[in-house]
């Protein structure tokens, strides 16, 4: 069942949101060469506790971090380690979400690290500029692929791929609510769109193909073809005011992240 | 966090439960009604036994005395299934 939010709840989920707004902006200077995902996640932990709120992603499922920190090739849900460092040219895609008050917000960015290709660049902006697009779809009377029209449209005109195994959601008082959008598909289908309703939007996108397989730890996504991949995500509330993105202080405007 | 769509696997014996069964030798001990027998199984235990549809179609009669093989459910083991009366 889709749920709709009152306005009251919106901005219990926009408080959360800001709190993942924060953790991720106060990561973003710890993303360096030499850091190791472990000192990411220990830095969030702490963060997370010092906002009263609780990390979403700990336990779900048996997901055993906070973060979930993917590098490179890994397209999304890797696990952070003491072992993984961080290196110049890297990519790395921090996902993070927190339930306070009973309500959830999820969102994702990827960072470079220190000075990256071109290729990868625009890798990055590729994706960016699908999820702003996508964003721009969250208005009422669109339907649901519309969004994942979007991401796909502008992903897959550049020549990149958009994965298929792994779909934005809906989210609200529980991290996966029922909807499930998916980042590729035809426009014009699914349903309407409606005041209420809220969106993780997460286009993740390939530089290779769109095939991913999940390691052996049940929880790692990598791309099949080794190519690089990237992913950003904001929850976002259908209002009828136009998409509100919940996951940011309301006084930012511009594009969704910088890149 | 991305949400995984899980697809749904077929299970490689979907269609057919009856390969999970235990087959063992029986002695069928009396006749009960609709096609039912109570058997003695080799160790001595009485299960309940009804006829399987192939030997039920092709007429194969059962008497009491007749050494058959059963098949147990895994779920059951009072019940049972006769599939095979050796002559």
């Amino acid at each position: 069942m889709i749920v709709c939010k009152s306005a009251a709840e919106l901005e219990k989920m926009h408080r959360a949101g800001l709190v993942v707004w924060d953790v991720l902006q106060s990561l973003w200077p710890l993303v360096q060469p030499g850091a190791t995902t472990m000192d990411l996640e220990k830095f969030a932990e702490r963060r997370t506790a010092e906002h009263k709120s609780h990390p979403a992603f700990k336990g779900y499922r048996g997901f055993p971090c906070v973060l979930c920190t993917s590098l490179n090739n890994e397209v999304v849900h890797g696990i952070p380690s003491p072992k993984r460092k961080l290196k110049e040219g890297d990519i790395l895609s921090i996902d993070f979400g927190v339930e306070l008050d009973g309500y959830y917000a999820d969102a994702a960015v990827t960072l470079p690290v220190g000075k990256i290709s071109p290729e990868l660049k625009k890798l990055l902006q590729v994706t960016r500029d699908s999820l702003d697009q996508a964003i721009s779809m969250a208005r009422l009377g669109n339907r649901l692929s519309d969004i994942s029209h979007a991401v796909q449209s502008c992903a897959e005109g550049s020549g990149f791929s958009v994965v298929r195994e792994f779909v934005g959601h809906g989210i609200g008082t529980v991290m996966h609510e029922d909807l499930q959008l998916p980042n590729y598909g035809e426009p014009g289908r699914g349903p309407r769109l409606q005041e209420g309703m809220t969106l993780a939007i997460e286009p993740m996108v390939n530089a290779g193909g769109p095939a991913v397989k999940v390691l052996g730890d049940e929880w790692t996504a990598v791309t099949v073809d080794g190519s690089p991949s990237a992913h950003f995500e904001h929850t976002v509330a259908v209002t009828s005011n136009g998409p509100w993105i919940l996951t940011r202080p309301k006084d930012v405007s511009g594009p969704s992240w910088e890149v | 966090m991305a949400k995984r769509v899980y697809r749904e696997k077929k299970k490689k014996d979907d269609g057919n439960p009856k390969e999970d069964a235990i087959e063992v030798m029986a002695t069928v001990i009396e006749p009960l009604p609709n096609a039912m027998f109570r058997v003695q199984l080799e160790n001595k235990h009485q299960v309940l036994a009804h006829i399987s549809g192939k030997m039920r179609k092709n007429f194969i009669r059962i008497l009491p005395g007749d050494k058959v093989a059963v098949e147990l459910s895994p779920y059951d083991l009072t019940r049972g299934r006769i599939v095979y009366r050796y002559k």
